[in-house]
């Protein structure tokens, strides 16, 4: 049974109190992991990993590269990982590890602790009493303003009864005009937006002591087909989130072209790296304007 | 239009109060509080999946898990998540199109046409990771709605 798949969620610093009493598995009494087995703790080096037994016949390498392949498997695993890795969060600073990392047996958790020391001290270092906000922007569908019912006609019927002199003139004029407007208000619609999702993210970065801007969400993943225009991550001090979910309500009241959603608090998953340079790379978040269909985000962020 | 009937809101509860990592709230553009959740499962799974599966700590453990696995998975989890049907009821493509044309993309559709989209950006995914599918999965591919 000792080199039986251990599959880790995160680790923790250990703070020396007997295993039954480590704040992270009080927390995660009764929640059970990714393959509906209790959670325990291995410790070394200062620190505990959180970790389950996992069956071989789902976890070995084959089998797990195939269950990764499986959209409604994946959902529950991911679901689990992170039902995981927020409730001991709520306790104490959890560092998580990214899904699917599994080892062989206690032994090969404790070298999993050994290799990634330097890497998962640090981080508890720097994220101790931090919780991660996520904020989402959406542009607001502008159906309201803009009947949809206005391009469609004027294209379906050219020769329009109303018009019997000069249909295809006056309909063609009609149509290239209302395009045009169409088209500018959909410009300053858009306009709106980016700076509105500028505003949020520049005022809330200012709160923040870190902030990272993920790629905006497909909307088949995230089930919402408003346009994502800013979808970001900022770290916050624990005591602090009822002020910053606050002024998150606040800019949602100032920017009427947005629908603005808070999600957390969360582990600080997007913080785990410790990469600086982030706010400045990749995901053009606010921007967003013409490819927000987002590129996977690149591996190099994990440090 | 009924894209905002997606999300389901249910009643306000202020963002705090909600448990760690749950789904905290969506602020209405009128500074409205309710709380966004997706469903039975809490949040919402593109939210989960950008964070377990993206970031935390990428150490190897002892079973080797190919990152370029995962990176593929992640593409086809932002093409090809939902099936056809769910695409349908989501009105999906808007990035596709210049925003002007959008409002006639989408009265237009409702049926065949953005079904035709899924499943040619399905294809083309799918094309493009061909010879790691026919390595990975061997015939066993599935394209599961969640």
């Amino acid at each position: 049974m000792t080199d039986a798949l251990r599959y880790a969620y995160a680790v923790v610093r250990d703070t020396g109190a007997p295993e039954a009493a480590l704040d992270a598995l009080t927390a995660l009494e009764g929640v059970t992991g990714v393959a509906d087995e209790p959670v325990y703790a291995v410790r070394h080096l200062g620190l505990a990993v959180l970790a389950g037994a996992v069956p071989a016949e789902d976890y070995d390498e084959g089998p797990l590269r195939k269950r990764l392949e499986d959209m409604a498997w994946l959902e529950r695993m991911a679901r689990a990982h992170q039902r995981v890795v927020d409730t001991a969060g709520a306790e104490v600073c959890v560092i998580p590890v990214r899904l699917a990392t599994v080892c062989l047996g206690d032994e090969g958790l404790r070298r999993m602790l050994a290799t990634g020391r330097e890497r998962f001290t640090s981080a508890l270092d720097r994220l101790e009493g931090r919780v991660e906000w996520g904020v989402k922007a959406y542009a607001t569908q502008p159906a309201a303003e803009e009947p949809p019912a206005g391009a469609a006609n004027a294209a379906d019927a050219p020769g329009t009864p109303s018009a019997p002199n000069s249909p295809g003139a006056m309909s063609g004029r009609d149509y290239l005009r209302r395009r045009k407007a169409q088209r500018q208000a959909a410009e300053r619609r858009w306009g709106d937006t980016e700076e509105g999702a500028r505003l949020v993210h520049d005022t809330l970065s200012g709160l923040a002591e870190q902030s990272r801007l993920h790629p905006p969400q497909d909307p088949r993943l995230s089930g919402i087909s408003e346009r994502n225009v800013l979808n970001a991550a900022y770290l916050v001090r624990r005591e602090h989130s009822a002020d910053f979910a606050e002024r998150v309500g606040g800019l949602a009241g100032r920017t009427p072209a947005l629908r603005v959603e808070l999600t957390g608090p969360w582990a600080p998953y997007s913080f785990t790296a410790m990469d600086e340079t982030s706010d400045a790379e990749g995901a053009g978040g606010a921007g967003g304007a013409g490819g927000a269909e987002g590129k996977t985000e690149d591996a190099g962020a994990d440090g | 239009m009924g894209e905002r009937d997606s999300v389901t809101t249910r009643g306000g509860v202020a963002p705090t109060a909600g448990g760690y990592g749950s789904p905290a709230s969506s602020l209405g553009s009128s500074g409205s509080y309710g709380l966004a959740g997706r469903g039975e499962g809490g949040a919402n799974l593109a939210d989960i999946l950008e964070r377990v599966l993206d970031k935390g700590v990428v150490i190897a453990g002892d079973i080797r898990i190919n990152l370029l696995d995962i990176e593929l998975l992640t593409i086809k989890l932002r093409l090809i998540v939902a099936s056809v049907d769910k695409a349908k009821e989501m009105g999906i493509d808007w990035w596709e199109h210049d925003p002007s044309l959008s409002s006639r993309a989408r009265t237009g559709v409702d049926g065949g046409e953005q079904a035709e989209v899924t499943r040619r950006e399905t294809t083309e995914v799918t094309g493009r990771s061909a010879r790691e599918d026919a390595e990975a999965t061997s015939g066993e591919k599935r394209e599961t709605t969640v």
